[in-house]
């Protein structure tokens, strides 16, 4: 319901959402309930529309069909007294490569009603929680990828918005920041802010609570990774051998396989969920190979609903 | 509400003027646009205002007389080249064009350097305040007529053999065919109004492309910044940098090539803020139109040359077509052209000149509207 109070259990709400430029549909009919408290993913190779999503939902982009929901409010018309409550963290570095810090912070928190005494201690506070405070001298434009995705996160979380956008928000920093950066969304998580963040990486897709996997402008699913894996149509077969080069020619040829794809010394084959007995059609296949079925992953179902292999 | 507005506009512009500083190139230029201006027309014009062809009547012939001449020599503005035994004939020789200035000096010369006011002591101004000659200049080259008015209170202590305890003229100064004046002393507020056009437009309107082109945008639009806030934040320092170019530029006009500044300073300052606004707002306009700087840059060189050639700074406003005149209308520059011009040079009030400044006022309203109705805080 679009007229819902501020006690409505979703942060995010999107009836029918679509934006074209011209002919080019970037979003199209996009639904989505994302709760309050959870953290929701937008999962998608390059293109797929997400920056666009983002924008639409954060009001930067006008849509072009469709109703959105935030916080109990609709966008439309209270686009103004949402950004007191929404943090945007850009797919690009959006703050001032030729501020420092320290300066790119307080121009922030002036910009967000902050000053004097709580705007110091505000700033000391981020400074130490995203370990900055050596860096506070420094121009932004002269850190690490990792260091400015911090500086990024803490000038969208200053005035400790209730819903936080977060677009690729890893996609300059290196693993070992990224785990670092995602115990920290676990912490804002924690401490109540609702979190949608996009993302072409799959390991990062499976920390979400739920996710949204999206192709050219479609979600083609959307759920918890695990509901996701299970309700996955297609069974997962591995070969082992030698020649799997080959055998992935022959195999991508069969009508009732969707995909075969080399992981190490395996050979990763996804067989249609309709196909009765699937390792004895692989092993019929692959002239007596070693077949053994194995578990669904987050990537094996990426893979089975894009690519045109979605609705059968 | 009101005061979180002011913050927010105050970080921005502490933003803005920090951004300004750290851009060594954008900052030299505001300091090398008008100088390197100032110098190309004042120089081009000013090519030889030393060893001026002069004649001279002297119908004192003593002494004194002879110390004033070599005294005058002795400065290099003038060479005598001629001698004359009235008057009368030096004009003909000026009209005819062979000799540019003519110092006369009268049979009473004497007396009158010795009761001129300079050396005698006694004397109030009020008696006897007569010059001891009288220069008469052909004013149409105005380098030339500068060069003989600098030259009006050339101390004489020497000739006098006394030293100069007040100041007062030496010579009266009289100028033929020009009285009103044109190139240098005409250009040099005229260079204000053109710089700050180039200056003034070129900065705004490329300051909230530049937000867009680096990405800053994107996350400003989603912060609570409104954009009345952020166009104010964002001209405020450029009226400083409009400021401190009028400064040099008159500054350097008047000890280097004796402009003199009759006006008051607060007509000045009055007229160059007002113009300063409207330059600021067409930029900003200008900046809600463009997509990329080099745009912004090519819209920029668009109002820049009819600044140039209608404004009244390269030819006079009068003997332009009815319908150039028009589109100088139009123009902010042309009628701070018209202010500064009369308040440097012919020491008008503002008040007088309220024509003009209303109409720059309310093309800084009207320019503020457009540019906020333009300005969506929405991308794309
Ligand atoms: N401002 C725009 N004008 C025209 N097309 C755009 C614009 N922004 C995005 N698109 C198009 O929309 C599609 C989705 O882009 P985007 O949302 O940036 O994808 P992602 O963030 O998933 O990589 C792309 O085809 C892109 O070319
Ligand atoms: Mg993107």
């Amino acid at each position: 319901m679009t007229n819902a109070s501020e006690q409505s259990e979703y942060a995010i709400e999107a009836k029918g959402l679509s934006k074209h430029f011209g002919n080019n549909i970037a979003v199209n009919k996009l639904d989505l309930n994302i709760p309050k408290g959870s953290i929701y993913g937008f999962l998608g190779p390059n293109g797929c529309g997400k920056s666009t999503s983002i924008r639409l939902l954060t009001g930067l982009l006008e849509a072009s069909e469709g109703d959105v929901t935030i916080l109990g409010k609709s966008l439309l018309g209270h686009e103004e007294s949402l950004k007191k409550r929404i943090g945007y963290m850009t797919q690009k570095f959006s703050l001032y490569d030729d501020l420092t810090v320290q300066e790119n912070l307080n121009f922030v928190g002036a910009i967000y009603g902050f000053a004097g005494k709580r705007k110091k201690a505000r700033l000391e506070e981020l400074l130490a929680l995203y370990d900055l405070e050596k860096q506070a001298k420094q121009f932004a434009g002269s850190m690490s990828g990792g260091q400015k995705q911090r500086l990024a996160l803490a000038c969208a979380t200053l005035h400790s918005p209730e819903l936080l956008f977060l677009d690729e928000p890893t996609s300059a920093v290196d693993p070992e920041n990224r785990r670092e950066f995602w115990e920290r969304l676990f912490d804002l998580c924690a401490a109540g802010t609702t979190i949608l963040v996009s993302t072409h990486y799959m390991d990062e897709a499976e920390r979400c609570h739920s996710l949204a996997i999206m192709e050219e402008g479609n979600k083609r699913a959307d759920g918890s990774p695990q509901a996701l894996m299970d309700a996955m149509p297609a069974t997962v077969v591995e070969v082992s051998g030698n020649k799997l080069r080959q055998l992935k020619q022959t195999l991508t040829q069969h009508p009732e396989i969707l995909s075969a794809a080399q992981i190490g010394a395996h050979l990763r084959v996804l067989v249609k969920k309709k196909v009765q007995d699937p390792l004895s059609l692989i092993s019929k296949l692959s002239d007596g190979r070693e077949t053994v079925l194995a578990r669904p992953s987050l990537e094996d179902v990426f893979v089975t609903c894009t690519g045109g292999r979605h609705g059968d | 509400m009101g005061i979180s507005m002011w913050i927010r506009v105050y970080a921005i512009f502490i933003k803005e003027l920090k951004q300004l500083s750290r851009d060594r190139m954008t900052f030299g230029m505001i300091i090398m646009i008008p100088l390197v201006q100032l110098m190309l027309f004042g120089y081009a014009i000013n090519t030889d205002a030393r060893h001026i062809h002069a004649g001279l009547v002297d119908l004192s012939q003593t002494s004194e007389s002879r110390a004033v001449e070599q005294a005058l020599v002795a400065t290099q503005s003038v060479d005598f080249i001629a001698r004359y035994r009235s008057i009368k004939e030096a004009e003909v020789a000026i009209t005819k064009g062979e000799i540019r200035a003519v110092l006369y000096l009268p049979a009473d010369m004497t007396r009158r350097l010795f009761n001129h006011p300079l050396y005698d002591h006694k004397q109030t101004d009020s008696q006897l305040t007569q010059p001891i000659g009288q220069w008469i200049v052909d004013g149409s080259d105005t380098v030339i007529a500068s060069t003989i008015r600098a030259l009006r209170n050339m101390p004489l202590d020497e000739v006098a053999n006394h030293t100069a305890t007040r100041t007062a003229p030496s010579f009266e100064v009289v100028q033929y065919f020009n009285p009103e004046q044109r190139t240098v002393v005409n250009i040099v507020p005229g260079l204000v109004a053109v710089i700050l056009t180039m200056t003034m437009i070129l900065f705004t309107s490329s300051a909230i492309v530049r937000e867009h082109e680096h990405g800053n945008m994107e996350f400003l639009i989603t912060t609570p910044v409104r954009s009345i806030e952020l166009m104010i934040g964002k001209i405020a320092p450029y009226v400083l940098v409009g400021l401190l170019q009028v400064a040099i530029i008159l500054c350097v006009g008047h000890w280097v090539f004796s402009v003199p500044i009759k006006g008051s300073i607060l007509s000045l300052l009055g007229s160059s803020i007002l113009f300063i606004f409207a330059s600021l707002t067409l930029g900003l306009v200008l900046s809600t139109i463009a997509k990329t700087q080099l745009q912004s840059m090519q819209m920029t060189i668009f109002i820049l040359l009819p600044s140039i050639l209608l404004s009244g700074f390269m030819f006079p406003y009068d003997a332009m077509p009815v319908a150039a005149q028009w589109i100088a209308e139009a123009l902010p520059v042309t009628h701070f052209m018209r202010m500064i011009r009369a308040i440097v040079l012919r020491d008008a009030s503002l008040l007088l000149l309220g024509k003009d400044a209303l109409w720059l006022g309310l093309f800084t309203i009207g320019g503020i509207i457009i540019a906020s109705l333009r300005f969506k805080k929405k991308l794309g």
